[in-house]
């Protein structure tokens, strides 16, 4: 393999890997936030426990988050020098907000959160896990309007051999990197409702802590409700955006081979890339795809076999992961809503097949988020900026292929070790249970006497 | 002032902002193990940094965010051409954070024990591979059209090697000044024992650097040229014999600050002596990188220089209220047995 591969592997291992924490992060910092923000305004115990359990969760998740993170801001130097200089001039600006304005609040807030109980005041306590989950949204904004850039750019000029900004409004302002900010938020909150609902299901199979898993659950089934409704519909408008800036990677995404007027949906179909033809193509929805691509069943969808072979995507990676996290979003609301009606009612405990199929279901959304960014990256190819710079062109210069292999197999090794310390972690934190009373509160107020 | 001038300046506060944080934190790390006689000295001592180090660690984050941002040619170069010992500082910092956030995870000696020692470990690297990197960086690199001509072994160079060493020294000085201030009893008196012995080499090889640098570097050159600037080194080394004098009269947060002044104005004093280079070359001076071939339009540099001004000065006033929330000292005797973070 050469530089270009195996500098691809090494950052879709090390952003993949990165990413299954964000999600989470995401999404279980508002969770908690929620629990803390009743235990203020309630003063029930019992929502102190809840917010101290799925914080210490919280908390393992964060930690890996965090470290996996500092890869993805040295790697495009690292790996990626014709890129970075060729964009850092429009594409670096967001990094560096990204840092000044998220990183600092996230982690100056979350040592307050995790040491100040004893210090500050409950509201202010409170407070500080609202900012830390607000910041964490604000990092994957400027995260995804850089992202967005590489999808959708806007805002520059070529100029001096490179691509230079001149309108910072159309870069904040990009359509592309804010549908993709609520597409991929509303993901994390996603896997956070059922990361929820599929421990509390563990503890409610077992008759454990019944009323302190079934108001989780309670809380996490609504949650997810919301989100996996309103994920649904980020991603319909996602569609579009991706239909009217990358055709081809549209195409892709639908095995469309022949470009179409009212082009129809088929929900059975399955790509033979090599002929350039669907060797299954069943069920089709008339004007399906023009409605879903561009909201307008008359549109024409461009094909696949409008493109020159070398411009076109991945066909069977995009199509199959896009097909893979579509059918995983329906089975996230249909779960969700029974949740829900089976929470609302309280009957949770008189379905254990239920509860176990939402056990199992816990890495579901994890696999969604990962084939999403699939779709995203691998259906972009072989652009690393849509249109403007090819990957093949962007990969270091000084940087040997040895190099790459001794990083790649380091990641891995590194990587691995993290990812059995975290589950191992996880597992056995949330197969414990919250602890009895509050002992947290005993704990650092004994600490707090010094 | 251009705006090139301008993210030189803050490109070397970042810097030693960063150094003057996450300089004690490394140092916490290397003697968390020696200092900490029990599980409870050794809790107490990490204790000191847990609601700290992360922040402090992002001024990293942010230096690497600003030099893409700013000097994204220089961020390209530099990176890639230090691609392995920036790959073991990126190790290093990954198994350090994950090292103190895990370490009070799960009860038991053991795993206790083992993070520890990746905690000593992860912070003994990146505190000496700062310095070979920052040495390599004031002697230049081998680059020219061509592109790099170096490796990983020819940044261990004599020169490179005492940077290193001179950072693991400051660090450790640094470190256990902090233990000292911010612990009580018999820790915080070995932590001040520790600083006052460890001052004596840290003296030797801060003037073997300075006197090495006048023979492998062209840093003192700015410096000749403009007299007025020797203010600078020579703060560094006020402050250097300051540390002594408080520390061993027990005025620990006096050495401290003395100790944060130093490292300060050692990167300045650096930083200074570069200048217009962020990156020298040592064998053809046309490709050196300097503020004016590898930065970023002046448009970029504008609305960065806004962001910077509006907000850095927010992160220091929370940064600064968050060290008050937690300015108690830590008694070791009162972390309870297992409990401790």
């Amino acid at each position: 393999m050469d530089v270009v591969m195996l500098s691809r592997l090494q950052f879709a291992v090390t952003a993949g890997f990165h990413f299954i924490f964000v999600p989470l992060t995401l999404g279980l910092s508002l969770l908690v936030a929620f629990m803390e923000t009743k235990y203020v305004r309630t003063g029930d115990e019992m929502y102190l426990r809840m917010t101290k359990f799925w914080g210490k969760l919280f908390l393992i998740n964060f930690a890996l988050g965090i470290v996996t993170g500092i890869t993805l801001e040295f790697q495009f130097g690292m790996n990626w020098a014709e890129y970075s200089k060729y964009v850092g001039d429009i594409f670096g600006a967001p990094l560096a907000i990204e840092a000044t304005l998220a990183f600092f609040l996230e982690s100056t807030f979350i040592g307050l959160w995790i040491f100040g109980w004893d210090k500050i005041s409950k509201k202010l306590h409170a407070a500080s896990i609202w900012i830390v989950s607000i910041a964490a949204s604000l990092s994957a904004l400027w995260i995804l309007l850089a992202n967005g850039w590489m999808q959708k750019p806007v805002g520059y000029v070529l100029r001096n051999g490179r691509a230079e900004m001149v309108d910072f409004g159309a870069l904040v302002t990009n359509s592309y990197g804010w549908s993709k900010f609520f597409h991929t938020v509303l993901a994390g909150y996603v896997v956070a409702a059922f990361f929820v609902m599929g421990i509390s299901a563990y503890h409610l199979l077992r008759r454990n802590e019944i009323s302190f898993f079934k108001a989780s659950f309670r809380m996490a089934a609504t949650f997810g409700l919301v989100t996996s409704l309103l994920v649904f519909i980020s991603g319909d408008f996602h569609a579009v955006e991706v239909s009217t800036t990358q055709p081809t990677k549209l195409a892709a995404m639908e095995a469309l081979w022949d470009t179409q007027r009212g082009a129809p949906y088929n929900l059975l179909a399955f790509p033979d890339v090599e002929n350039e033809r669907n060797s299954v193509e069943a069920i089709s929805i008339p004007k399906g795809l023009s409605l879903l691509a561009y909201h307008d069943g008359n549109a024409e969808v461009k094909g696949l076999k409008d493109f020159p072979k070398e411009l076109r995507p991945p066909v069977m990676a995009t199509f199959l992961s896009f097909r893979s996290m579509a059918a995983l979003g329906m089975l996230f609301m249909l779960l969700s809503l029974i949740a829900w009606l089976l929470a609302r009612k309280g009957v949770l405990e008189s379905y254990p097949l239920f509860l176990k199929i939402m056990l199992f279901a816990i890495p579901l959304p994890y696999l969604a988020n990962q084939v999403g960014w699939i779709v995203a990256e691998v259906g972009r190819q072989p652009w690393i900026v849509y249109g403007l710079l090819k990957t093949s062109d962007a990969v270091s210069k000084a940087v040997t292929p040895m190099q790459v292999i001794g990083s790649l197999v380091g990641f891995t090794l590194l990587y691995g070790f993290l990812a059995i310390v975290d589950i191992y972690l996880l597992t056995k934190t949330a197969r414990k249970g919250p602890e009895d009373e509050s002992p947290i509160v005993v704990k650092t107020n004994k600490i707090a006497g010094n | 002032m251009e705006f090139q001038i301008i993210w030189f300046i803050l490109w070397a506060v970042l810097w030693a902002v960063y150094f003057m944080l996450d300089g004690f934190d490394l140092g916490v790390g290397m003697l968390q193990k020696f200092l900490g006689r029990n599980e409870a000295e050794r809790g107490a001592i990490i204790r000191t940094i847990g609601p700290v180090w992360d922040g402090n660690e992002v001024w990293l984050l942010t230096a690497g965010g600003a030099t893409f941002a700013a000097f994204p040619t220089t961020y390209a170069l530099m990176f890639s051409y230090l691609y392995t010992a920036l790959l073991l500082i990126l190790f290093s910092l990954i198994v350090r954070g994950v090292s103190v956030e895990l370490r009070g995870k799960e009860e038991g000696a053991t795993w206790r024990s083992r993070w520890e020692t990746a905690f000593l470990i992860s912070s003994f690297l990146p505190a000496l591979l700062f310095g070979v990197a920052f040495g390599n960086i004031f002697q230049g690199l081998p680059m020219d059209a061509d592109g790099y001509h170096g490796n990983l072994f020819t940044l261990l160079n004599p020169y490179g090697l005492l940077t290193g060493i001179f950072f693991v020294l400051l660090f450790l000085m640094h470190g256990a000044l902090w233990i000292g201030v911010k612990t009580t009893g018999d820790l915080s008196k070995r932590a001040s024992g520790f600083a006052n012995k460890v001052w004596y080499p840290l003296l030797v090889v801060a003037v073997l650097f300075l006197i090495h640098t006048k023979f492998a570097t062209n840093l003192y050159s700015n410096f000749v040229g403009t007299p007025v600037l020797f203010v600078m080194p020579l703060l560094a080394v006020l402050a250097l014999l300051g540390i002594k004098i408080f520390a061993a009269k027990g005025a620990l947060l006096t050495a401290f600050a003395s100790s944060c002044v130093t490292i300060l104005s050692v990167t300045f004093t650096g930083v200074i002596g570069l200048f217009p280079n962020l990156i020298p070359s040592s064998i053809d001076p046309r490709y050196s990188l300097t503020i004016f071939n590898s930065s970023s339009s002046p448009y970029t540099l504008k609305i960065m220089t806004g962001v910077a001004l509006v907000f850095v000065p927010i992160v220091i006033a929370y940064q600064a209220w968050n060290y008050r929330v937690f300015r108690k000292k830590i008694d070791p005797n009162e972390m309870e047995q297992g409990k401790a973070y």
